[in-house]
């Protein structure tokens, strides 16, 4: 099962938020899954038309995705997704 | 004077209320979040949050206790597909206007976004839908750009209180648009103003309203403080008449508040020009009309009048019977009991002040 873990950050808004296991087979699959879980954080990370927010990035296994839009990036059933915040901001 | 004033500013949603004659911070929320408009709905006393999350996109909340929780409800959202320009997606980048419906339609909330859409909600907030017509008015893709901010946005909303129907809307940069049946259809309304930033100044779409307000005791009379100056209708936006200051100090700015009592008296508060948006000659003043902009007095009486570079965005003045309150760029805020002939300063540590609006 691939495992998805968050910034601590977003416990602020989703207190309790911690890292799942999901059989997605897709990150956008594994998204459907933790918005499950937690309604509503899809679109804290997402934009209403299904991009990466510029200040949120997603690594899997150590790689920052590259497609930000279509969230094609490759992973496997064990894979390692974050799900961080840029740092940016003052 | 109503006894309370809601501040949106870069670091969070902040009250004060008015308790033994001082005022005294009643609430802060969303501390460290910027909060692009705070906002209450005088119909029913629910006070909304506009929130502008660095990281995690445009927010909206209300709450109807007073700030002492607050209700995350689901964001203004562009539809899949819809485009700022071709190949740029359309999504909400910011919430610059806040307003309800009026009497006629108790549930209903509009408000304005960058990049450029409008959105109604019929349902009291809990959903909101593009006002299509607007986003499909032929003039925006050619015509509308960014002024203030990247993209197009629309920052104000003015509903008539006679006609709920009747509704204007001012957006940077594209001009005033005006609708008379709830939004189906729109007409420009930019005869009269002029546009020196423009191969054309005295094209029809383009012009940069910075506000937007009619004034209470009659909304046919309408006001905006414009990019190149201040501008009156006095029919009802049908046409426009520059009311700048010759040679003084009430030309530039960004917010306008109207009295409550009196068409002909406003407030403005003036920058330099576009070049360096700070105070004029290192003091800050407002300047007040009695008579519908022919004659103008600076006030400065409490102001700070050397080495202050403030300025004052366009929600962040505001307006109450005798009583007047504004906020700044650099975190000060100002309050006039007597309409602008005396400032007494409420506090100099604020973040940047986006908006202030006087509230029960």
């Amino acid at each position: 099962m691939a495992t998805v873990k968050f910034t601590s950050a977003l416990e602020r808004f989703f207190p309790g938020i911690k890292e799942i296991h999901t059989n997605g087979n897709s990150l956008r699959e594994i998204l459907a899954e933790v918005e499950a879980g937690y309604p509503r954080v899809c679109s804290y990370l997402l934009d209403e038309q299904g991009s990466v927010r510029g200040h949120v990035n997603i690594f899997i296994d150590g790689s920052i995705i590259n497609d930000r839009d279509g969230l094609s990036d490759p992973l496997s059933k064990d894979s390692e997704i974050y799900i961080i915040q840029a740092l940016s901001g003052g | 004077m109503i006894p309370t004033l809601l501040l949106g500013t870069r670091k969070g949603f902040i009250s004060y209320r008015y308790n033994n004659n001082r005022w005294e911070v009643e609430n802060l929320s969303f501390e460290g979040v910027p909060v692009s408009i705070a906002y209450e709905d005088s119909r029913s006393g629910t006070w909304w949050a506009a929130l502008d999350h660095g990281h995690w996109g445009v927010k909206l909340h209300r709450s109807k206790d007073r700030g002492k929780t607050w209700e995350e409800l689901t964001a203004p959202a562009y539809p899949q597909g819809e485009e700022v320009k071709d190949g740029m997606k359309a999504v909400t980048r910011y919430i610059w206007a806040v307003a309800n419906g009026g009497k006629s339609f108790p549930s209903r909330m509009w408000l304005g976004t960058d990049p450029g859409g409008l959105f109604v909600s019929d349902d009291g907030g809990d959903h909101f839908n593009l006002v299509k017509s607007l986003w499909d008015h032929p003039s925006r893709k050619p015509y509308w750009m960014g002024g203030g901010r990247d993209l197009p946005g629309i920052h104000s909303v003015v509903v008539d209180p006679r006609d709920d129907n009747h509704v204007y809307v001012g957006i940077s940069c594209a001009g005033v648009f005006e609708t008379n049946d709830s939004g189906s259809t729109w007409e420009v309304r930019n005869k009269g103003l002029w546009a020196d930033f423009l191969p054309d100044p005295q094209t029809d779409i383009g012009h940069d309203p910075h506000i937007l307000v009619a004034a209470p005791t009659d909304p046919d009379i309408l006001w905006q403080q414009n990019h190149c100056g201040i501008f009156r209708s006095t029919d009802g936006a049908r046409n426009w008449q520059d009311i700048s200051q010759p040679g003084g100090p009430a030309r530039f700015g960004f917010a306008l508040a109207i009295a409550d009592d009196d068409a002909s008296q406003a407030w403005v508060c003036p920058a330099n020009s576009d070049t360096t948006r700070t105070a004029i000659k290192g003091a800050l003043c407002v300047c007040r009309t009695d008579d519908g902009g022919k004659n103008w007095k600076t006030l400065t009486k409490g102001l700070p009048q050397e080495n202050c570079f403030d300025i004052v965005y366009r929600h962040a003045l505001a307006g109450s019977g005798d009583a007047l309150a504004f906020g700044t760029t650099t975190g000060n805020l100002f309050f006039s009991p007597d309409r602008g002939e005396h400032w007494q300063t409420l506090n100099n540590y604020l973040p940047m002040v986006y908006s202030v609006q006087f509230a029960h």
